[in-house]
């Protein structure tokens, strides 16, 4: 290893290698099989780099820097640090459970289905690890164009609006960022010389990091970055592709969408947004705040309305998106902490609640909240399980948000009082809608739906087992993740000064 | 000037070949011998700077390694032009000899638009290209549609000549050193001549015409529609960038310095052709017309190498030669295999025809701009023009806003392509051979491959 194969190669060429298998080595029964091998052995290198953490002693495993267009300044540089390596392990424990859940499912042409969802991790990987402006622009597209292909082809009814809508949406904020991009590009200054030509810019993070932007530049390229990056979260008002979008979605998607994309725009706030214009970014703070705050309360409400429990879960994800947006704009370290770990947290238990959602959808048929009933007597253990996970999404003590939201909170009250407070409303309505949610779907009395429903499969028990596991080991012990990302909260925190 | 003089060569062997060759298929393969000879002695000229052919021309003609690579890459993309479709080319009429001799002449005219030092050459490069075009776009002798096409772009092509030669005659006049020559055009001090400004105007308006920029583009989706679609793929890809190559020699080396005084007309025509490019785009339901008002929106992205003005933008002009007329020419090669031109023609394609479905899919990802495929990285290189340049910074933000409509065109044919079911046959019967299919992936691979590492397209040019 180190200077032949590192981890950041691993990490992306082991999905894309696993995609192209898949899409023309295998037939078309062992797809699901090799995404699956693939993906527990994506899971393995990346828990594997959670040993390597010190820079000091391996860096080389950890970065990878290739030429790439030598004379514009544009390397294809990765690598992995503190926050690149939990979103990195978030994705590659999020896969293997979002494809074991799709075990029990029949595909229509399976090769093409896990070849995409395999190109989709790889895209993810590199926006997580990418230094390199350029190489962050390559990946973020590349995440978004097989989950075009996957939605509008395996999803529900109106999915090809629905898809082409987020992908428009995204499409165009990405290239508003390309513009920003470029514009930041044509102002940094790079020493590199190759083969004796000089090369006067250059597109690596520390080259954006020490560009020369006035502070009327910062303040509107902050706006073309930030509608990108709002555009994927999404915040209010950039949020109206998603409810349709998670909808229409074939689920084992949108959990892909809901887990692991939206959390492409909150990294690149914090990788990239915050560092390269701190001046704008002090500016922009309030307005941010405010309009996260605005959403949280209207995706709550919402929610509280929605019969449709996918609509329902998507909107309840617009409001916890939205705390965490808040939190990162409080800039502080408690709470850019806190998005660190809820970023992680929120992952996992979103994909819980889509995970529970989905077996419900199969087993029943329906989605109408108003048209299930006494789940719990025919199947109690996906209940325990379900009511876990959706208190971990309310962050009861103990689960895993909690520590996450108790830091958000405790960093947005520092800025201001009001909006914590408001924000809070947030919180007690999601508990509002998901409690009503429960005891909707799961008590009360059996109907001619849900009588004939059989408890869950040992195979389902196991990754609600394991999502469960997470839960807990992170409510009662969150530290190591913290520790882990430390020290990038620390440089985020230091480009402000 | 190896690919002047053997095209020009080429052009009349393949005449004679009609008189003497009966055979209908044999010429296809005798345009692509000669073809491929006037491609490899270009790259020889490319690589050792020497022609095979030695005359005086008075320096009338530039072969420097820029204009060089854009005449290999326009060569190299009628190479597969003619490999993907030349058994088309064949079923339009009786003189298959003719049309390739056309084409070679064409090819002829390219390589003096893209080598001009003076604005005669320009003028007599322009004309090679357009008459062999007005013959071309009528080929289909008995179909009507494409008579009026012919006849439209005849009257339309020659009015815009003459415009552009009473502009050359304006500039010759009110140039105080009396030359033809680009780089001895007097602008004074201050504002430029009056004389000179009308004549800019004059040759702005003809060349805007001759690439289809609005608003002088009505001519286009009429003719692009009428002609025979083989015709089309290489009308609006190698000769429209051609086109676009001229106008950006023409207005660098002649008015490069009064920049200022001109560049607002190019941001209004620039922005004008985005929007009416684009918005009329979203409304066809035919993919023929679709691709042709396509064609002015990217045309729109091309000016931006003109509104720009630097080096980026001559990497980015010859980087997108190469990205649209790829992308453009194995499009139109599917198209022409398709029993029915409407989008809803292609429902189902990627089931019946997955080859196909998946390189249609690859060269409509390039037409939008997705990263990784060649489209990108040109319209990468043009923003980064255009943001270098410094003036008028809103037009980017245009420009992009108005690419994220073009993918609302690009993709309902993928989607049509994907996830819609065939309700009737979609391929014409017995028309899609091996050949077609590995030519296809060889485009399709291209792209990519330039959309990863651009310098196989550029890094020639400074040599």
């Amino acid at each position: 290893m180190g200077n032949y194969i590192t981890f950041p190669d691993l990490l992306t060429w082991l999905p894309m290698l696993a995609g192209l298998f898949c899409f023309f080595v295998v037939n078309q029964k062992k797809a699901k099989s090799t995404a699956i091998i693939f993906s527990l052995l994506i899971m393995g290198v990346s828990i594997a780099t959670l040993f390597f953490t010190n820079d000091a002693k391996y860096l080389s495993y950890n970065n990878v820097n290739y030429f790439w267009l030598k004379y514009l300044g544009a390397n294809y540089f990765i690598g992995i640090d503190g926050m690149g390596r939990m979103l990195t392990l978030l994705t590659a424990i999020g896969f293997p459970l979002i494809l074991l859940s799709t075990v029990n499912q029949e595909q229509q042409n399976p090769k093409a289905f896990y070849g995409l969802m395999m190109f989709t991790q790889a895209g993810l990987m590199g926006v997580f690890m990418a230094f390199d402006a350029l190489t962050f622009y390559f990946y973020w597209e590349l995440a978004l164009v097989p989950v075009y292909f996957l939605c509008s082809k395996w999803g529900g009814e109106r999915r090809i609006q629905a898809t082409f809508k987020f992908f428009v949406y995204t499409f165009a904020g990405s290239l508003l960022m390309l513009i920003a991009i470029i514009y930041v590009y044509m102002h940094t200054s790079s020493r590199a010389i190759e083969e004796g030509v000089m090369i006067p810019h250059s597109f690596s993070l520390t080259a954006f990091y020490n560009a020369q932007l006035s502070v009327t530049e910062q303040n509107w390229l902050f706006v073309l970055f930030f509608i990108a990056f709002a555009i994927k979260m999404p915040i209010f008002p950039f949020h109206t592709w998603q409810p349709d979008a998670y909808d229409q979605s074939p689920t084992s998607v949108t959990m892909v969408l809901s887990g692991l994309m939206v959390k492409m725009g909150l990294f690149g706030v914090l990788r990239w947004l915050i560092p390269v214009f701190p001046a704008a970014s002090v500016h922009y703070k309030n307005i941010i705040i405010i309009l996260s705050v605005i959403g949280i309360v209207y995706a709550s409400c919402i929610a509280m309305m929605q019969d449709n429990i996918k609509r329902l879960v998507a909107y309840s994800s617009i409001a916890h998106i939205g705390l965490m947006c808040a939190a990162i704009f409080s800039m502080n370290v408690i709470s850019i902490q806190g998005v660190l770990l809820q970023m992680f947290d929120h992952g996992i238990n979103i994909i819980g609640m889509w995970v529970v959602v989905q077996i419900i959808e199969r087993k029943t048929g329906v989605k109408k909240i108003s048209q299930l009933s006494g789940l719990a007597a025919s199947a109690p253990v996906l209940t325990i399980l379900f009511i876990i996970i959706a208190l971990a999404n309310i962050a009861l003590p103990l689960t895993n948000s909690f520590t996450g939201e108790l830091l958000m909170f405790t960093g947005l009250f520092q800025t201001s009082i009001w909006f914590a407070a408001i924000a809070g409303i947030g919180i007690i309505l999601s508990a509002v809608y998901t409690l009503n949610m429960i005891q909707k779907v799961f008590y009360g009395s059996v109907n001619k739906i849900t009588t004939e429903v059989k408890d869950i499969s040992l195979q389902e028990k196991l990754i609600l087992f394991f999502i469960v596991g997470i839960i807990f080991f992170i409510g009662i012990y969150p530290q190591p993740l913290i520790d882990l990302t430390k020290e990038s909260v620390t440089n985020i925190l230091f480009r402000l000064k | 000037m190896n690919a002047l003089i053997l095209s020009a060569i080429w052009g009349l062997v393949m005449m004679f070949c009609g008189v003497f060759v009966k055979s209908k298929s044999i010429p296809k393969y005798i345009a692509v011998l000669g073809l491929s000879i006037v491609l490899i002695s270009s790259m020889i000229e490319l690589l050792t700077k020497k022609s095979f052919f030695h005359f005086g021309y008075n320096n009338m003609l530039n072969t420097e390694g820029f204009n060089l690579s854009f005449i290999v890459i326009i060569l190299f993309c009628t190479l597969i032009y003619f490999l993907l479709t030349g058994s088309e080319i064949e079923k339009v009429g009786a003189h298959v000899g003719e049309y390739f001799a056309l084409i070679f002449f064409v090819l002829c005219g390219i390589s003096i638009v893209a080598t001009f030092n003076t604005l005669l050459m320009l003028f007599i490069g322009i004309e090679i290209i357009s008459i062999p075009l007005y013959i071309l776009t009528g080929s289909d002798k008995r179909n009507l549609k494409s008579n009026e096409a012919a006849l439209k772009y005849f009257l339309m092509g020659a009015f815009s000549t003459g415009i552009m030669l009473m502009g050359i005659a304006f500039i010759y006049g009110g140039n105080p050193n009396a030359s033809f020559y680009i780089d001895k055009i007097e602008m004074g001090i201050g504002h430029m001549p009056v004389l000179i400004a009308v004549g800019l105007l004059f040759v702005l308006v003809s060349m805007s015409f001759k690439v289809s920029a609005a608003p002088f583009h009505f001519w286009t989706p009429d003719v692009y529609d009428g002609a025979p679609t083989v015709f089309t793929s290489f009308m609006s890809s190698v000769v429209k960038v051609a086109g676009f190559f001229a106008f950006l020699r023409l207005f660098e080396h002649a008015f490069g310095i009064v920049q200022d005084q001109w560049q607002v007309l190019i941001v209004f025509i620039t922005v004008a052709t985005l929007l009416i490019g684009n918005v009329t785009a979203v409304f066809q339901q035919s993919v023929k017309r679709m691709l042709a008002y396509s064609s002015i929106a990217q045309a729109g992205f091309m000016l931006l190498a003109i509104f720009a003005l630097n080096d980026k933008a001559k990497e980015g002009i010859l980087l997108y030669a190469a990205a649209y007329s790829l992308a453009s020419i194995g499009l139109f090669g599917v198209l022409t295999k398709m029993e029915d031109y409407t989008i809803d023609g292609f429902n189902g394609l990627a089931k019946e025809q997955p080859v196909l479905g998946l390189a249609a899919t690859i060269f409509l990802l390039s037409l939008t701009g997705i990263p990784l495929t060649a489209g990108f990285q040109s319209k990468f290189f043009m923003l980064m023009a255009a943001i270098q340049n410094g003036h008028h910074f809103w037009i980017v933000i245009v420009a992009v806003l108005f690419a994220a409509i073009s993918a609302y065109y690009y993709f309902r044919v993928i989607q049509a392509i994907y996830f819609k079911e065939a309700t009737k046959t979609i391929i014409l019967p017995h028309s899609i051979n091996i050949p077609f299919k590995i030519m296809l992936i060889v485009i399709a691979a291209l792209i990519l491959i330039i959309g990863v590492y651009p310098e196989l397209v550029i890094g020639w040019m400074y040599r």
